[in-house]
């Protein structure tokens, strides 16, 4: 079958101070139809940029796109015009799931106007919009009335489909007045209704409490494999990744180093990172045990194979070269000269 | 029910602050250097007659009695005989109050209406042409002294160019009073002539009151578009893809608004300061010329008047925004 | 400490528009320092010449003469003296008198810092205009009175700032151990307090000469500063209004002089808040 989405050689640098950061270094991704993919790295590691790449919302002045494709349902969102992205891509083919719902709702309106201000937009009873209505400044436009009771209904539904309780009093409400876990519920009945072929959810756990996480990852599983959606999933945490992925890809320092569906990857890593990630999970026995030395900078990263210095394999191919991607096994797929398991 | 909360705690604040500055200005009338009996009585009245006169002001009893009897006198709205004019100071401060009200209101109006726009603008188009040039333009807003400025305004357009007449309200006779407002009263007069003609009285001190406001809501406008730009609510938004008029006009807007709230308080107090300064220039027949008139005068007690007035408009507005606030943003409710 | 304030003046160095400003303050306080020296004309600060009033600016008179004939140009250099006069020591009293009654009221929670702070919330009730007239009217024209009218009526800026600042620095961990270990509340706030609030009192420091030099350009306008002969710029303004449309340069060119100045300090202050405080940072136009 042929890819949902698909990244290839993608470059992204960054203007800063101090000079021009690589954060992202010919990385390459790719989503299945109805695929959960789970994106692991530590913070920094360029995961945030890679989602918001493929929106295509990096911050104009700052970052630039120096190499790559971005290919999606048959168009590279990279050299599509950005008007048509903003119309039928963000908010409709690919939602987002925050990371912090406590910050991403505005605290001003009400949840309801909020959702509903979506949906008059992106709502799946939208038709594209026509070049006519173009002229006027979109916030003139009148939302109709038949559509609009229709994706109220259709609101509603999600609410309860996220096991929001009232939802019908919970639309007239402030964002303040729910819970964390409450709001990234509401995120994501709110990324499903536009009926999207992707939802990119950038760490949705990361800000809730530990004993909500997990509800609303189960909860998110099972809403995109009922409707068949695909997830582009990141996270710093290993554990996270486990519950909801079916595939998992690590990054390191703006290279992707090793990708595997997620029983495979967590019983055989092939890549020395990998493997040490593992490792570094608490264990039963309480042993913790650190990766050495120190994420590296992206303004001076490494050569070759941004990990190598604190590889224990590394070697001089690995400085010179960033090694190609290897296949180990059916889908899993590294980038290194010296994977674990092999000679 | 919650505004009324809001009410009573502000009530709470504003009745006790409203006392402290009484108490100030009271001692500080009584602080004056000289015996301001003698003054009033006059070179040829006698120490008998002097004396007979303190009696009579009541200035002879023990301070805190006479503080008592000036608050008492002022809740019934006494404010105290003008040494001047000799005329009940709150009757001169109530016919010369539309006259300040119309100026603040209309440089109020010229700078939310034309400053606001130009703070969102300046902010979308971050370092453009317009935004440097704006920018300069506050900075500068702030430094130049408004009565400078409002002299160098008559100078340009009223001496050298004619386009104003130079000072006053208006000449000629006032429209039937309703408001006291003269732009107010000649529409419902359906007196275009006096409109027109308190119209381009009103221009040039209008905006040398306005120019520092304008400033001063460009730059606020300007810092809080901005920082709700980067926002996470925005970066949802955009990602999301709503279209970027709706990001901006509603919703960065409306949370930009919330802090220019609060500004338009501190707004009304740089206009009321100015206004004093104002009125002098162009002879503007308002509180701040009464003032101005007082001083010169040495008529402490119109000063002491309007030192009270204006600290109670000042707070009362206060309480105004804050319930204002309370409208706009739902988070400032008392819950 | 030493290390702090360099990082603070290379910040500032790379900061244009604050430059701009450091200049004109600088500028300002050269006109003051060497006025004598400076002026064309140094002896009109008293002596009159009214054969010569009201000349237009030429070579001789570089700025024209005023209604008594006096060089405006060596006037103003004078009057710059009574300028920076007035704002150093207006806002050094208001800081003065302002810090401590913040850091009282600040590390105390008592009746005391209640009421302190309430009789500040009423100074800052009333524009400062306004209860500087009063005050200043009631004590007469002066010098010494314009400036105690702006003293008494600024310092509860400074003690707001440093209340607020105080309260929340109490909640801070280091406060909160350093006192725990014993240290004496006059160590604490000395040698931990004034440090970490140090930056917010210089930016307003800055910020408020600007509005003391305005609110004492006003004071003079309105008749309230030195009486004559002092060259001070807001009575040198309002002396000029009866000559005008005529004698402009005498309106102008003291006008132009409290704007500079103004200027000069509004961008050194807005300048020291960028680099000082990156919490109140305006945009720096990056990205």
């Amino acid at each position: 079958m042929a890819d949902l989405l698909s990244v290839r050689g993608l470059e992204v640098e960054f203007v800063t101070d101090q000079g021009v950061a690589r954060v992202l270094d010919r990385i390459s991704l790719r989503i299945a139809p109805g695929e959960v993919v789970g994106l692991v790295g530590e913070s920094g590691c360029g995961k945030t940029t890679l989602a918001r790449s493929i929106l295509g919302i990096l911050p104009m002045g700052a970052a630039r796109v120096r190499g790559g494709e971005i290919q999606f349902k048959g168009r590279d969102l990279l050299r599509e015009d950005p008007r048509v992205v903003n119309e039928e891509v963000r908010g409709r083919a690919i939602t987002v799931i925050p990371q912090d719902p406590f910050t991403s709702f505005n605290p001003l309106f009400t949840v309801g106007a909020q959702v509903m201000d979506l949906m008059k937009w992106k709502s799946p009873h939208r038709a594209v919009a026509a070049r006519t209505q173009r002229r006027w400044p979109a916030v003139l436009h009148r939302y109709p009335r038949t559509r609009y009771r229709a994706d109220r209904a259709a609101v509603l539904e999600a609410l309860r489909a996220v096991h929001l309780p009232e939802p019908e009093r919970a639309l007239g409400r402030l964002p303040h007045e729910f819970s964390g876990g409450q709001r990234q519920r509401l995120m994501i009945a709110m990324a499903l209704l536009p009926r999207p072929d992707l939802v990119i959810a950038d760490e949705p756990t990361t800000a809730l409490d530990v004993t909500i996480q997990a509800q609303i990852l189960r909860l998110l599983r099972q809403l995109v494999k009922e409707r068949g959606v695909s997830v582009l999933f990141t996270t710093h945490d290993l554990g996270t990744a486990y519950e909801i992925c079916d595939r998992v890809v690590v990054m390191y320092a703006g290279q992707e180093m090793e990708a595997a569906p997620t029983g495979v990857f967590f019983d055989r890593p092939a890549h020395p990172y990998t493997r040490r990630l593992l490792e570094s999970l608490p264990s039963p026995g309480g042993e913790i045990r650190d990766i050495p030395g120190e994420v590296p900078s992206l303004i001076a990263p490494p050569s070759g194979c941004r990990f190598h210095p604190r590889c224990d394999y590394a070697t001089t191919e690995c400085r010179a070269d960033r090694p190609a991607e290897r296949a180990v096994g059916g889908q899993h797929r590294v980038h290194c000269f010296h994977p674990l398991g092999s000679a | 029910m919650r505004i009324l909360a809001l009410l009573l705690r502000r009530l709470a604040w504003f009745i006790p602050t409203l006392l402290g500055l009484l108490a100030i200005t009271f001692v500080i009338s009584r602080v004056i250097p000289g015996d301001p009996v003698a003054l009033i009585a006059g070179d040829t009245a006698t120490p008998a007659q002097v004396e007979a006169l303190r009696r009579q002001l009541g200035l002879d009893r023990p301070l805190p009695v006479q503080f008592v009897t000036y608050v008492t006198q002022l809740v019934r709205g006494d404010m105290g005989t003008s040494l001047y004019t000799t005329r009940p100071i709150a009757d001169d401060l109530a016919s010369r109050l539309p006259a300040t009200i119309e100026l603040t209101l209309a440089a109020m109006a010229f700078s939310i209406l034309i400053g606001i726009p130009l703070g969102v603008v300046s902010a979308l188009w971050r370092n453009s042409v317009l935004d440097h040039v704006l920018r300069v333009i506050t900075v500068s807003g702030l430094a130049i002294a408004s009565f400078w400025l409002g002299i160098m305004l008559q100078l340009l357009f009223a001496m050298r160019l004619g386009w104003t007449p130079l000072n006053g309200r208006l000449q000629g006779f006032p429209p039937t009073t309703v408001t006291g407002l003269y732009l107010v009263d000649s529409v419902l007069a359906w007196d275009w002539t006096a409109f027109s003609m308190a119209l381009t009285h009103l221009a040039l001190p209008a905006a040398t009151l306005a120019f520092p406001a304008l400033a001063t809501l460009v730059r606020f406008t300007r810092a809080g578009v901005l920082d709700v730009m980067q926002s996470n609510s925005v970066l949802y938004e955009h990602a999301m893809g709503l279209p970027r008029s709706v990001i901006v006009w509603k919703y960065i807007l409306r949370n930009a608004l919330t802090s220019t709230v609060t500004q338009i308080g501190l707004l009304f107090g740089i206009l009321l300061a100015g206004a004093v300064v104002t009125e002098t220039v162009f002879d503007w027949p308002g509180i701040g010329t009464y003032a101005v008139n007082s001083i010169i005068r040495s008529d402490y007690n119109g000063v002491m008047g309007f030192t009270v007035w204006a600290g109670a408009i000042f707070m009362i507005v206060n309480v105004l925004v804050d319930i204002a606030q309370g409208f706009i943003d739902p988070r400032a409710r008392p819950s | 400490m030493v290390s702090g304030a360099w990082f603070v003046l290379t910040r500032l160095c790379r900061d244009r528009s604050a430059m701009i400003g450091l200049i004109l303050i600088l500028a300002l306080v050269l006109c003051a320092l060497l006025a004598p020296v400076l002026a064309t004309h140094p002896d009109d600060l008293f002596e009159l010449h009214p054969a010569k009033r009201l000349r237009a600016p030429s070579a001789e008179h570089l700025m024209g003469t005023d209604r008594m004939g006096s060089d405006i140009y060596s006037r103003l250099l004078f009057g710059a003296r009574i300028t920076i006069l007035i704002g150093i020591i207006a806002v050094g009293a208001s800081l003065v008198i302002g810090v401590p009654i913040g850091l009282l009221a600040g590390y105390y929670h008592s009746w005391v810092s209640d009421l302190l702070m309430r009789v500040s919330d009423i100074f800052l009730a009333v524009p400062q205009v306004v209860l500087a007239i009063a005050i200043a009217q009631t004590l007469g024209p002066s010098l010494p009175n314009v400036i105690l009218a702006l003293s008494v009526t600024y310092w509860p800026w400074f003690a707001r700032l440093v209340y607020a600042e105080t309260r929340s620095l109490q909640n801070e961990v280091f406060v909160e151990s350093t006192a725990a270990l014993g240290a004496s509340p006059f160590r604490l706030v000395v040698l931990h307090v004034l440090p970490s609030i140090a930056s917010p009192i210089i930016v307003r420091a800055s910020i408020g000469m600007g509005f003391t030099i305005l609110t004492a350009a006003a004071l003079g306008f309105l008749g309230l500063g030195p009486p004559p002969p002092t060259p001070e710029w807001g009575r040198t303004i309002a002396e000029s209004r009866e000559f005008l449309p005529d004698a402009w340069w005498y309106a102008l060119a003291p006008g132009l002089a409290i704007f500079l100045t103004v200027m000069g300090f509004n961008l050194l202050g807005d300048g020291l808040r960028d680099v000082l405080d990156p919490r109140l940072r305006r945009d720096r136009g990056r990205g």
